[in-house]
């Protein structure tokens, strides 16, 4: 059972990984990558490692999220001076 | 073409290199005899409940170390290239009340958490580094609720470099006193499953993550100052 759930986690994963490479919109992009992060979370919980699990959702899904977001606004700052 | 033939050439090989990697990897049978030491004398050598815990303050305490000089790094990189700009330039578009109330009242449990996270490193999964993200991302949504939030700097920089400092000298009275570098037992590792307990190792992680917490909460203001 716990198998089948991480296959399924791994297989949204690497969805989520090819819309985060492929889509165009980067504001999704990132978003996409962040929900990797918080499904591997899910998935290092699964697997018994609470440690990492904490780690990946707070750094992983969290901070480097918004450290994303606030590159992306200050790319599109510079991009409208232009 | 011939660029082509090349990049298909090295995929190709690479492949060949990685193979092994999944043809003749077996899942472990046993743990390796390292492990096997931290597993049945970890918990009786340093008192720790958390055995993960006590694997990385103590056994491997120099990687964390490390680790925490490469977030120090990394956060004096990140000061250092972006530039700050003067505070008229910035544009101050406010937060709905919805978030400016919703803020006032998770703050503080948000820092609570964390601080219990890192206080009782020891006991349950957690430590240091979880801890001072959570901080982090508590003073995080604090500069999204109120833009024109001002972190003091100097606070900052004294509480990271108070703290980085104090865990080498607990790391040298390790050294002195018993067993180590980073030893633990230089204090008594007291009761089992308490919260004194395990020697200096609450002390160690609650250095380190308001280390971590200072060094991350450094990285987002300068951010957010040089937009």
């Amino acid at each position: 059972m716990v198998t089948l759930f991480i296959i399924v986690l791994g297989i949204i994963m690497i969805v989520a990984a090819f819309v985060a490479i492929y889509q165009k919109n980067l504001l999704s992009a990132v978003v996409a990558s962040g929900v990797i992060s918080l499904l591997a979370s899910i998935i290092y919980i699964l697997l018994a490692a609470p440690d990492v699990a904490m780690t990946e959702a707070a750094i992983g899904s969290g901070l480097t999220t918004i450290v994303f977001l606030y590159a992306l606004n200050k790319i599109r700052k510079i991009k409208a001076k232009k | 073409m011939v660029k082509k033939l090349i990049i298909i050439i090295t995929l190709v090989l690479l492949a060949i290199m990685l193979m092994p990697l999944i043809t003749e990897v077996k899942p472990f049978e046993n743990l390796s005899s390292v492990s096997q030491k931290y597993v049945h004398a970890g918990s009786e050598e340093l008192g720790s409940q958390n055995l993960v815990t006590s694997v990385i303050v103590t056994y491997r305490g120099l990687d964390t170390l490390g680790e925490v000089a490469v977030l120090f790094i990394a956060t004096a990189g990140i000061g250092f290239f972006l530039r700050r700009k003067p505070e008229e330039e910035r544009k101050k578009t406010k937060a709905s009340s919805l978030v400016q109330t919703g803020t006032a009242f998770l703050l503080p449990i948000i820092f609570l958490f964390g601080v219990y996270i890192f206080l009782h490193g020891h006991l349950t999964p957690g430590g240091g580094f979880q801890g001072g993200v959570v901080i982090a991302s508590g003073i995080l949504l604090l500069m999204l609720a109120n833009v024109d939030t001002k972190i003091n700097t100097n606070i900052l920089y004294w509480v990271e470099s108070v703290s980085g400092a104090f865990y080498i000298i607990i790391g040298i009275f390790g050294l002195v006193l018993a067993g180590g570098f980073l030893d633990n037992r230089i204090l008594p590792l007291g009761e089992f499953g308490k919260l004194l307990s395990a020697g200096a190792i609450p002390i160690i992680y609650s250095l380190i993550g308001l280390k971590v917490g200072a060094e991350l909460v450094g990285i987002l203001n300068n951010m957010q100052r040089s937009q």
